[in-house]
């Protein structure tokens, strides 16, 4: 898709979402603040797993610290909402970071053992600090109401902040992965071998987009801590991960505007699941999973760049017999 | 000094339990070079199906076998039908289309049995075996028997039958096992039906203690997955004794290390893969991974 296209479907999308609130209200407008929050996470794991080629089966667990970060912070020390989301990006940009320092160290199926585990242990862990995290009862927080007095409801003011963030982070995810550094990611992902002789810092840009990614998923989790009013141990446990994973798989890897569709999916599929029995949503979700995998492994996005490129491209009369194909990612391992 | 002895029994036994399912872990990672995540899942599945045999009014012992039938042949299909189409994709193709594996596993069970936690009866007596002032579980020790059984009849298998070679060849050098005229397709088909086997072995074992629910073989995996690392994923034999060693690490740990206990036992596992990952990546039996570049 060429650049201004891309930027007309931009616009045009963060205007149908802008003014989404004039027809959706209550727990509706809640459901959508809660898919800009998927998208926001789906992305930093779609830095990571997409562009970079590194497994994680463990997001959750960065989710949970930026959720945690931000309730901790407008809990004890009465932080405004609007401070704890940044500080719990930075927090887990560090956190990513460090995690990603020895992660260099494992390839591909080990990485997706460690992070795994640790998607696994993350309760435990937040249960055991129940001085900070308040234990299995977790902790309640107050919504944040509108202010300078304008005539919204807090759901309303929550959606617009958070569309607002996540604008934002798209922004600066689709210029990163635009220029230079996205290109280091790709050719790392590719080959890294191959990469490092073009001068590419592979362990550092590795760590790097470990942390970057931490941070979006940090960032999301924040946001989810003061939509929700509410966070519990129990509600970061292995399923939150594949959820993540489930969302880049669907939406498309390697793609920015795959997480919006992949956020829609995860947001929503299980809502209208759920009518058919409390199971149904998983049960979906790995079906999906699977045959996404065997028919399209690119996800909604990748399917759709591909039928955009044969409609083009039957109209553009081919040079010299060459074959164009889409430049779809090929994860390795 | 029997505090320590009953906490080594009783670690021995639940490294029983990781033992059986890491060895199904490796077997799958052997021949295949896949990690199958949904190994806990299809554990607990077969320990449903089991518990509705047995509510149905079988005995235990023909519930288990059966169960282990079944298992056996649902890891033929699962492989037949879900793997095999994706088994030359890439790694994370494949992860994924295991997670989705535990997935369905995990919902489908919820959906048929509920998620209610249900009682599961132990075939070994109530009672407590006391050998001087050190009292073990019957359950323990029976537990520890029939995995030392099926160690035994599998080391018998693949070292004594000629379908235990055409396995182990197969894994090893695929191309020179099909010139051989090994059907090696149904040898990882095999592999993934003993596999499944092996880890309902380790889901029969545990219900009676942790009681039977679709969550249950979480904890059990994160803890398989260690003694996998530990052992070396390219080595059966340390699959099992890595299983052994991270039981009676995890209780001894619990016992003595007073802030730790129970509530941070899935980090001491979680921990120990770091740590083994970072050190002896190949584990402690396993072959160093090398690769022409």
């Amino acid at each position: 898709m060429s650049r201004r296209a891309s930027l007309v479907l931009a616009i045009v999308v963060i205007a149908i979402a802008a003014c989404l609130p004039l027809f959706v209200s209550g727990f509706r407008l809640f459901q959508f603040t809660q898919v800009c929050i998927y998208a926001i996470a789906c992305m930093g794991l779609n830095l990571l797993t997409g562009y970079n080629g590194q497994f994680s089966l463990g997001h959750g667990a960065f989710y949970a610290v930026g959720a945690y970060a931000s309730a901790i912070m407008m809990d004890r020390w009465a932080i405004a909402y609007g401070w704890t989301i940044p500080v719990a990006g930075v927090l887990c940009l560090v956190v990513g970071f460090l995690f990603g320092r020895p992660a260099l160290r494992l390839e591909g199926l080990y990485l997706a053992l460690a992070t795994f585990s640790l998607a696994l242990a993350v309760p435990q862990i937040l249960k055991y600090f129940e001085h900070w995290t308040g234990g299995s009862q977790g902790l309640v927080l107050s919504k944040p109401k509108a202010p300078w007095g304008l005539p919204m409801s807090e759901d309303t003011w929550l959606y617009y902040v958070t569309l607002f963030v996540t604008v934002i982070m798209f922004v600066l995810a689709a210029n990163l992965v635009k220029g230079r550094v996205g290109r280091a990611l790709v050719a790392i992902r590719d080959n890294h071998i191959a990469a490092e002789t073009m001068g590419v810092n592979s362990a550092l840009f590795k760590s790097v987009t470990f942390g970057v990614s931490a941070a979006y998923t940090g960032v999301a989790g924040a946001l989810s801590a003061v939509a929700i009013a509410y966070v519990a141990p129990d509600s970061f446990n292995v399923f939150l991960s594949i959820t993540l994973l489930i969302g880049i798989v669907i939406g498309g890897l390697g793609s920015i505007w795959g997480n919006v569709l992949g956020a829609l999916f995860i947001q929503f599929v299980p809502n209208w699941a759920q009518d058919i029995s409390k199971a149904a949503p998983w049960a979906i979700f790995g079906i999906f999973l699977i045959v996404f995998m065997y028919v399209m492994p690119y996800g909604i996005a990748g399917a759709l760049k591909l039928l955009w490129i044969r409609t083009v491209s039957s109209r553009v009369p081919r040079q010299g017999g060459e074959t164009v194909s889409p430049r779809v990612p090929t994860p390795s391992a | 000094m029997d505090i320590f002895v009953q906490q080594v029994m009783s670690g021995l036994a639940t490294g029983g339990i990781y033992a059986s399912l890491a060895l199904a872990l490796v077997m799958i990672y052997q021949a295949t070079d896949v990690v199958n995540f949904a190994q806990g899942e299809m554990a607990m599945f077969a320990t449903y199906l089991s518990w509705s045999m047995l509510n149905a009014g079988m005995p235990y012992w023909g519930a288990f076998i059966a169960t282990l039938v079944a298992a056996f042949l649902g890891g033929i299909v699962i492989q037949r039908v879900i793997i095999r189409p994706v088994e030359n994709k890439p790694i994370l193709t494949i992860v994924i289309v295991t997670l989705g594996l535990l997935v369905i596993c995990n919902s489908l069970a919820g959906w048929i049995w509920t998620y209610l936690q249900k009682p599961f009866p132990s075939p070994f007596p109530r009672e407590p075996i006391r050998v001087g002032s050190v009292v073990f579980g019957a359950h323990d020790l029976g537990e520890i028997a029939v995995t030392l059984v099926m160690l035994a009849l599998l080391f018998v298998f693949f070292r004594f039958t000629p379908l235990g070679l055409a396995m182990r060849a197969a894994a090893q050098n695929p191309a020179s096992s099909r010139l051989a005229g090994i059907r090696v397709s149904w040898m990882l088909a095999l592999g993934w039906g003993l596999a499944a086997a092996f880890g309902a072995v380790a889901g029969l074992m545990v219900a009676p203690i942790l009681t039977l629910d679709p969550n249950m073989m979480g904890g059990i995996q994160i803890y398989a997955f260690a003694a996998a690392t530990l052992g070396g994923f390219t080595s059966p034999l340390g699959a099992v004794v890595g299983g052994f060693l991270v039981g009676i690490v995890e209780n001894l740990v619990g016992t003595y290390v007073s802030f730790i206990g129970t509530e941070l036992k899935l980090t001491v596992a979680l921990a120990m893969i770091i740590v083994v990952l970072l050190v002896k990546p190949s584990g402690l039996f396993g072959r160093a991974h090398q690769r022409r570049v």
